[in-house]
């Protein structure tokens, strides 16, 4: 809070000061508008501008009006459309004429001179300064704020600890169980059927033909009342064949995949998109949010965009019947990665 | 030039009823607030004209229509992730399950008068405002209208532009379709990448596992109520500091750094404000009645498994998601198994690192000059060649981000590879923002030699004349003193001098600030002196 005149001379810093430059010419001559000189003139700008107003009244009122002459009919799209159009366009030019009406005013009519306002140094001035100093220092004295420091400092950790409890109200903004919990398990489960996304009819290894790519929930996710959609966000798994020389299988997956068939996630492992896109040629799944590209010969593994993880690939087989099935749930959370993910 | 003292207010010579009745009524209201002070404050305060000072106008018009379009829309918008099935007018989607948001937003769409119209303003007016925001940044960073003393507005205005991205985005995720869904994912695979506590912010955010039923109450609730009261508060104290700071103005003939030069508020300024509003308000409109946005009837409800190709975020938030996207593959590795997605933590730090430095800007560029005079001359952007330069080079940044956001449509548009594209676009990240930064400077600087040439030698007439020895020669036309006074008035700086301190030290500090004024500083073109003008030569 102290206060000292020098401050008042403020540093330039490294700016240059020229004695020798230009000085300012003052203001040039005004110039007149053809409104200013030509009464003539001036009353036709007026009737415009009131032709304006008056035009704008006119099509808001018809705004009003065209609702009824282009009525919304249920069930008729068009009707949405000319509605919108229609009665759109009507306040988009009344409102249009306000605007132009009220800017050609004062454009063309208004006093049209520039004025000048002088600038202020925007600190108070020096008797408005000592004062607010003068108050501080006398609400000081009075609270005792800097002497009694006992109890200012008690009272800034009182004032310190008083949110600490926001943070126990704010944890019931989710369920009581713990994130990591739910997070790494899926509806998968020894025997679940793969069903088609998403009217739940199960596939068949024969109808799986080479090139095709089945879009795939478990059987059991159509009976879930409460939070459908939580667990398709974790379920939803693409199913493809590819020829049996074209799929590298590593050692120990080599029992997960049923005659060229194999089951990946579908929720991609950068941010979670759906990997909706199968390029059945190259054998390479597209994830249509920030392109990355996964290689199904391969495992899934990335082979461009941001994706650092393969998709998490789900062990299957056939039942008794012949329709494929899962052998277990994925052995890794699916989806993006998480800090306690393999925890 | 009139001076705008105050001048003795004539009393109203006509005391016809009109006139009796408003000075009846201001005598009453100002006989209970004292409103006649404000008048004699703020009546005849002076607003410069420059066509650049609109783009801040612009902002809060759109948002004037933002407030009243949305506000229609609340009546018949329901925030709620119960699941309906769909009954209305449209029929592809007849019979599908779907949450009340989405089926309320068809309704709304479809079935209630004007409703489309409403929503198309308010989307439309939405984009606008995060635009003219955008711009209007743009204007007061290149002609320096952030120096002292409106360091902190700035710092206002660019928490406003923060906000207004946040508005956008929840508003975008509102009606819960499937576009908007997908980028609700994404900002919860974002979250969850965050170290330590990422997982339970997204558990908590969504009240569970992604999506859950409460996201789309708990964003409705911060887009309605919330940010939009942050924002208004916010833009209140933008306008206070704008009135207390007056507006800068540009140099020119009698304009100085201690005056204001331009319309009264009352009444050029107000009605030519108040028009503008309207043709805003209208342009809008107009747009929103021919052109429709986000056809939210085509993308179908949110589903986790479906997606379609060209997915794109608003263009406001596309520099996020390009920068997503350019990242390269594998930047993920597992400590004591916790994970840390580098993927991910990388654009996230890079990018608020970049928003960080566009917001402290002001007060480097204060420690690099020294510079503690008010300013109130909003400088050419020639004129100040390396701030220019600095501008350029993050507008190019950004602009690379943004490209890589439609970086699948760049591709199948120009027929090109998806990785040649993404290839492309990171050299760019790195490469693009020095080349116009370079640029930029050179531009500058040569944009300064001209005004320079001009000034010494006037404009070229295109006259030639034959002098007496056969010699032919184009007549210059010399500038008026006012042509010349507006390319001779910038503030000029010199690269700082290294001196010792007080106690004859040369801090650390003081060398780096040697060193980045030297940056700044070292290639400058002064303004034309008398001297220099005196002994010209034709």
């Amino acid at each position: 809070m102290a206060d000292k005149k020098s401050d008042v001379v403020t540093s330039a810093g490294s700016a240059v000061s020229r004695p020798d430059r230009l000085q300012n010419p003052g203001f040039e001559p005004e110039h007149t508008r053809v409104h200013d000189e030509s009464p003539e003139r001036a009353r036709g700008a007026e009737r415009g501008i009131s032709l304006l107003f008056a035009l704008s009244g006119i099509l808001s009122a018809s705004a009003f009006a065209l609702n009824f002459i282009f009525p919304i009919v249920p069930g008729d799209l068009m009707s949405t459309r000319y509605n919108n159009m229609f009665v759109g366009l009507a306040i988009a030019s009344g409102l249009l004429c306000l605007g132009i009406g009220a800017v050609h005013w004062a454009k063309a009519l208004m006093h049209g001179h520039e004025l000048v306002e002088e600038r202020h140094a925007t600190r108070g001035d020096d008797a408005t300064r000592a004062r607010a100093v003068e108050i501080f220092t006398e609400a000081n004295k009075e609270s005792g704020w800097t002497r009694r420091r006992l109890l200012r400092n008690s009272l800034i950790g009182a004032l310190v600890a008083m949110p600490i409890p926001a943070i126990a109200l704010f944890r019931d903004l989710a369920p009581s169980n713990r994130p990591e919990d739910v997070l790494g398990y899926t509806k998968w489960e020894k025997g679940v059927r793969l069903t088609r996304d998403p009217n739940g009819v199960p596939i068949k290894a024969s109808d799986v033909t080479i090139g095709s790519a089945f879009h795939v929930i478990p059987e059991n996710i159509l009976e879930i009342e409460e939070g459908f959609l939580n667990e398709k966000a974790k379920s939803a798994v693409l199913v493809m064949r590819l020829p049996l020389d074209a799929l590298n299988e590593a050692e120990d997956r080599k029992g997960w995949s049923y005659d060229g068939i194999v089951a990946y996630s579908k929720i991609c492992t950068h941010v979670g998109c759906p990997v909706a896109l199968y390029e059945q040629q190259t054998h390479h799944l597209l994830c249509p949010c920030h392109q990355s590209q996964f290689d199904v010969s391969n495992h899934c593994a990335v082979i461009f965009g941001p994706a650092a993880r393969p998709l998490p690939q789900l062990p299957i087989t056939v039942d008794a019947e012949g329709y494929l099935v899962a052998q277990s749930d994925f052995l890794e959370p699916v989806g993006p990665s998480y800090w306690e993910r393999l925890r | 030039m009139s001076v705008a003292t105050q001048k003795k207010s004539t009393a109203p010579t006509s005391t016809g009823a009109g006139m009796r009745f408003v000075g009846g009524m201001s005598n009453y209201i100002d006989e209970r607030t004292s409103i006649s002070g404000a008048v004699k404050f703020l009546g005849r305060k002076i607003f410069p004209d420059h066509w650049s000072f609109m783009l801040g106008e612009i902002a809060l018009y759109s948002f004037v229509v933002i407030l009243l379009s949305g506000t229609f829309l609340t009546f018949f918008y329901d925030p709620s992730m119960v699941e309906v099935h769909y009954d209305g007018s449209y029929v592809p989607l007849k019979g599908i399950h779907m949450s009340a948001a989405y089926s309320s937003t068809l309704n709304l769409t479809f079935d209630i008068r004007g409703g489309l119209l409403m929503r198309q303003v308010h989307h439309w007016a939405a984009l606008l405002f995060v635009a003219s925001i955008g711009l209007h940044m743009l204007r007061v960073f290149f002609t320096g209208a952030f120096r002292k003393p409106r360091e902190i507005n700035w710092v206002i205005g660019f928490v406003l532009f923060i906000l207004a991205m946040a508005e956008g985005f929840t508003g975008y995720s509102l009606p819960d379709d499937l576009l908007s869904g997908n980028g609700l994912r994404i900002i919860d695979g974002m979250i969850k990448a965050i170290p330590g506590i990422g997982t339970w912010i997204s558990y908590l955010l969504f009240g569970g596992e992604f999506p859950g039923n409460d996201v789309i109450p708990r964003l409705y609730v911060l887009h309605i109520m919330l940010l939009p009261a942050l924002v208004i508060a916010l833009i209140a104290i933008h306008m206070v500091l704008l009135i207390i700071n007056k507006h800068t103005q540009f140099a020119g003939p009698g304009r100085t750094n201690d005056n204001v030069v331009g319309s009264p508020i009352l009444p050029v300024f107000a009605a030519k404000a108040g028009g503008f509003f309207f043709l805003v308000f209208g342009i809008i409109m107009l747009i929103a009645s021919l052109f429709t946005i986000n056809p939210i009837w085509n993308y179908g409800p949110y589903d986790p498994s479906p997606v379609s190709a060209g997915t794109q975020p608003d263009w406001y938030i596309g520099f996020a998601d390009g920068m997503l996207r350019l990242m390269p593959p594998g930047w993920e590795f597992v400590v004591d198994g916790y994970t840390w997605s580098l993927n991910l933590l990388v654009p996230i730090v890079v990018l608020m690192l970049f928003i960080v430095i566009v917001m402290i800007y002001p007060f480097l560029e204060a420690w690099v000059t020294g510079d503690k005079r008010e300013h109130h001359i909003a400088e050419r952007p020639r004129n100040q060649p390396t701030r220019t330069a600095i501008g350029a080079a993050g507008v190019t940044f950004y602009a690379v981000l943004w490209a890589g956001a439609a970086s699948d449509l760049i591709a199948t548009h120009f027929r090109t590879t998806i990785e040649g594209v993404i290839h492309a676009l990171q050299v760019l990240l790195i490469v693009g923002p020095i080349a116009a930064f370079w640029m930029a400077k050179k531009i500058a600087l040569a944009l300064q030699r001209k005004d320079r040439e001009l000034v010494l030698h006037g404009y070229e007439s295109s006259r030639i004349v034959r002098l007496p020895g056969g010699e032919y020669r184009e007549i210059h036309t010399p500038l008026d003193e006012f042509e010349q006074w507006k390319l001779v008035s910038f503030d000029e700086y010199a690269p700082a001098q290294l001196r010792p301190n007080a106690r004859g030290k040369i801090t650390i500090g003081a060398r780096m600030r040697a060193s980045v004024s030297r940056f700044y500083f070292e290639d400058r073109i002064a303004p034309v002196v008398t001297k220099e003008l005196e002994s010209r030569t034709h």
